[in-house]
């Protein structure tokens, strides 16, 4: 269910952000290598929920505990609180109601961590600006005709998102096109311009 | 004929050729028809070697018509065992690494306690005065045989179909018991259509004049032509209509012409008359009553006041649940509503869904992408039980 797999510099920030022997479940958990980082370098309990059948019979088979399921569909059937993180590691931006499913994830974890690709990058904002063709870069491949991703957003909207839902903002961060971490006293219009990939732990 | 297979039959089910545990009358069974059966014995086969802290044994729980011969020659069939592709020295279930434990179930026909056997009371087979048993009295028989090994807890308990019924059964009742759970195209309860499926078998079996009443053996007889047609309808279940098609489409057998007769002109006819005929030569009639109906009123959330959550509450046994593209008896659905419930369980759970068209019957066969998910589940929970590989 990561949609932009050959892009994953957020995975080790995600993992940053994990104290050791956490409860965890990974929404969208693709091959499973934030769960395999996770297991092996803080012992996690982790479980995943992935979309695509093939990436399940892979985790499995890798010895992971993930269900094949529908971010959309079923994260109703977790108790509240079930898990002391729940990560959502871009994916949000192709649920067809991130909102609710944003609220799902602050609902079942003691704290959510989201990662989305900026729709606000300066990149994005030239391509549509100059070209006036919806954006094709190296991180967000598809055309737009078939991309699965059909709710993208930028670092401000989703920020507003949390604030709707009543979920704190503990820690954010940004990535640059290089996968570095954007100074922190960088202002929010900064980061959106500049940040290709966002990094959000929310509580609620 | 018929008579010398019956005596075959009913000898297997008294004085089984494998490893045979008997409860005297200080250990009856506790049964859900609410009586007590005893004396009962309980057949089983192992294989591998249980270590010093007996924590690497794993209970195989066969299906329908299975038997304890999980990884060794079936005495009456001559055949290799049901799981071989599986189970058996450097397999997938290593039995140089684990101690491997499979019993024929209470009601079945090959050792353990079931019509077939001959009731204490009378000297003659139970028949049909033999209690129904449910998947929970089977279940609660296993647990006899594992107190015997002296095990506390298992490593693993699977099986498919019937098999994972009574494994949700062992890790629902006895959850401390079980450190890891592999049930395989199954459901928490048999579905209506599955339940008629089942009666059109047994209403065939018992439509056979052959069948007396259930007491065929006092007859020197047996129902050998509803048991093959119960037999036939049910073989069809657990294929699937591509994999038919694909393997014997509309093909004539060993003819070129239809014969505007009733004869078998079609291939998949002739398949099916061969499955029927093999099955009597290996199974007692009475049994598959027996088998049919456990499985009929196998209800996991109904005995856990209609919430299946609840029959997993607290639990902390691993799970992998199976299913398969194709099979029709247990679809994809059935176990996606177990996952669900573990999930709301909070219990540690993996699911995969494999691509096949063969059907039901795919968990009995070569599946690569069924043996990874095994390898990886067992690999990672033997880990987790600190088992060395």
């Amino acid at each position: 269910m990561s949609v932009n797999g050959n892009q994953r510099v957020d995975l080790e920030v995600v993992a940053n952000l994990i104290p050791p022997q956490s409860r965890v479940l990974d929404v969208g958990s693709g091959d499973g290598s934030l769960l395999e980082l996770l297991q092996d370098t803080k012992q996690v309990d982790g479980r995943g929920l992935e979309l695509s059948q093939r990436g399940v019979n892979e985790c499995v088979a890798r010895g992971l505990s993930v269900i094949q399921g529908d971010a959309d569909k079923d994260l109703e059937f977790y108790p509240d609180k079930g898990f002391d993180f729940v990560v959502l590691s871009q994916t949000l931006q192709a649920t067809r109601n991130p909102k609710l499913v944003l609220d799902e994830l602050l609902r079942i974890g003691d704290r959510a961590i989201v990662s989305f690709p900026n729709f606000g990058h300066w990149r994005v904002r030239l391509s549509l600006f100059v070209k006036g063709r919806m954006p094709v870069t190296a991180d967000l491949p598809y055309s737009w005709y078939d991309t699965p991703n059909i709710h993208f957003c930028t670092i401000r909207d989703f920020v507003n998102l949390c604030e709707e839902l009543g979920a704190t903002v503990e820690k954010a961060t940004a990535l640059d096109a290089a996968g570095q971490k954007i100074g922190l006293s960088m202002p929010w219009w900064f980061w959106n311009f500049f940040g290709q990939q966002a990094v959000f732990l929310l509580k609620r | 004929m018929a008579a010398l297979r019956a005596g075959k039959t009913n000898n297997e089910a008294d004085q089984p050729s494998s490893p045979v545990l008997r409860f005297g009358p200080d250990k009856p069974l506790k049964l859900d028809a609410g009586t007590l059966l005893s004396p009962f014995q309980i057949a089983y086969q192992t294989y591998g070697t249980l270590n010093d802290a007996r924590s690497n044994a794993i209970l195989v729980c066969h299906a329908l018509t299975g038997d304890q011969h999980v990884a060794s020659t079936n005495p009456v069939t001559g055949k290799p065992g049901w799981w071989e592709v599986l189970i058996g020295p450097g397999k997938i279930i290593d039995t140089n690494r684990f101690f491997v434990i499979c019993s024929n179930v209470i009601g079945g026909c090959l050792g353990s306690t079931g019509p077939a056997s001959t009731n204490p009371a009378t000297g003659k087979p139970y028949g049909l005065d033999l209690p129904i048993i449910t998947i929970r009295d089977m279940v609660r028989a296993q647990q006899m045989l594992i107190d015997h090994f002296g095990i506390e807890q298992l490593f693993c308990v699977l099986g498919g179909s019937m098999g994972g019924m009574q494994v949700l059964e062992w890790a629902s009742s006895y959850p401390e018991r079980v450190f890891s759970a592999l049930p395989i195209a199954t459901g928490a309860r048999h579905s209506s259509q599955n339940i008629a499926f089942h009666e059109v078998g047994r209403q065939a079996v018992m439509a056979d004049p052959d069948w007396h009443g259930g007491k065929y053996f006092e007859h020197g007889k047996r129902p050998e032509k509803g048991l093959a047609v119960a037999r036939m309808a049910a073989h069809i279940t657990y294929l699937s209509e591509a994999a038919l098609h694909r393997k014997f489409g509309r093909n004539l057998q060993d003819r070129d012409h239809l014969t505007f007769g009733f004869d078998a002109d079609f291939q998949i006819e002739s398949y099916l008359r061969h499955q029927g005929m093999t099955f009597v030569d290996r199974f007692d009639a009475n049994s598959y009553l027996y088998m049919t109906r456990s499985m009929d009123y196998f209800d996991l959330a109904a005995d856990h006041g209609g919430r299946l959550a609840d029959a997993f509450a607290g639990t902390r046994t691993r799970f992998c649940l199976v299913s398969f593209t194709s099979d029709w008896l247990f679809p994809t659905e059935e176990s996606r509503s177990i996952v669900h419930a573990l999930n709301a369980a909070g219990a540690s759970v993996s699911f995969v869904e494999i691509e096949t068209d063969r059907g039901h019957d795919a968990f009995l066969l070569d599946e690569p992408e069924l043996f990874a998910a095994i390898n990886g589940f067992i690999g990672s929970a033997a880990r987790a039980r600190g088992l060395a590989s």
